[in-house]
């Protein structure tokens, strides 16, 4: 088995491959209008920072106050994982206090495109 | 409508403004929100979920509070755009009172404020050199607010709460609006611009 950091640093790298055909500057716009109400790339706000989401574990931001659902996560912001998270929050984590849906499969995409290699 | 917004003065931008009282905001959302507070009580596994959520836009509403304070703080505004960041920032205070009454009547706990020097350091506040940086920052917060309150509406199992979350993205629009038009921004093109 592979160690965690490891298996992280390969789920990032194949998913920001994957990605590099996506909308990032789309996604980009997406983000701020749709996500930065709450969160932004270097700092933890309403929600957690989102720099190198992809390929974190689940709630693990160190001083950043998580609900207890998600303290609780045991899986990795993998780009699969965070379409269902955008799809319903509450359905992938049932607890959490994030509500915020992106309801179009092309929108969620270019999100995640943009998360990938955000910095 | 476009020609109007796009040549809109600062001047006009402050002459739209009308003076509301925060007292009123409050006590107006107040009143909607008792009945639906011990509505809500009755319905113990939707509340901490809409509870979750409301506290999610307070942190907001904290959030637009402590932006609309380093605006003034900065000195870079002058008399009548901060009067006009003044009275966008009761109108937050408003939204703050009514949702840290609804989160109690419901049982919750409502989220604290953060210290300014936190939010500060956030909202990097550091990189603002001018009044149109902050109206900028004021006008990208206030963009996500909408977008955050229209996009939590069909997540909440109450609907009266589903209608005091779209009378704060009113509100909030309303702040774009006239952010946007004393930017210079455009208005947006198409329909149903805001919530998707």
């Amino acid at each position: 088995m592979r160690p965690p950091i490891f298996a992280a640093a390969i789920i990032l790298l194949s998913s920001t491959s994957a990605f590099a055909a996506g909308d990032v500057a789309r996604g980009q716009i997406l983000y701020e209008s749709r996500c930065g109400a709450c969160h932004s790339i270097q700092s933890n706000r309403t929600g957690p920072k989102h720099l190198g989401v992809v390929g974190r574990k689940a709630g693990s931001i160190a001083g950043f106050d998580y609900s207890p659902a998600l303290k609780k996560a045991k899986f990795i912001w993998t780009p699969k994982q965070l379409d269902k998270w955008l799809q319903g929050p509450g359905k992938l984590v049932r607890g959490t206090n994030m509500a915020f849906t992106v309801p179009k499969a092309e929108d969620r995409a270019a999100i995640i495109a943009y998360l990938a290699v955000a910095k | 409508m476009k020609e109007v917004i796009q040549t809109a003065s600062r001047r006009n931008f402050l002459g739209t403004v009308t003076a509301v009282t925060l007292s009123a905001t409050a006590l107006a959302l107040l009143d909607g929100n008792d009945a639906m507070a011990a509505k809500m009580k009755d319905k113990k596994g939707s509340t901490a979920n809409d509870v979750g959520i409301l506290n999610v836009a307070l942190g907001l509403e904290h959030e637009a509070i402590n932006a609309y304070t380093l605006g003034a703080q900065s000195g870079l505004l002058d008399k009548g755009v901060l009067d006009v960041a003044v009275l966008f920032q009761s109108h937050h205070k408003g939204h703050r009172d009514a949702l840290i009454a609804t989160i109690n009547k419901m049982g919750g706990k409502a989220v604290a404020e953060k210290t300014l020097a936190q939010y500060a350091t956030d909202l990097n506040a550091g990189s603002i050199k001018s009044a149109g940086d902050i109206l900028q920052l004021a006008r990208r917060l206030e963009l996500g607010a909408i977008n955050a309150y229209l996009g939590v509406i069909p997540s909440l199992n109450d609907k009266a709460l589903g209608q005091v979350a779209a009378r704060l993205a009113a509100d909030e629009t309303m702040h774009w609006t006239l952010l946007n038009s004393a930017l210079g921004g455009a208005a947006p093109a198409g329909p149903l611009s805001f919530g998707a």
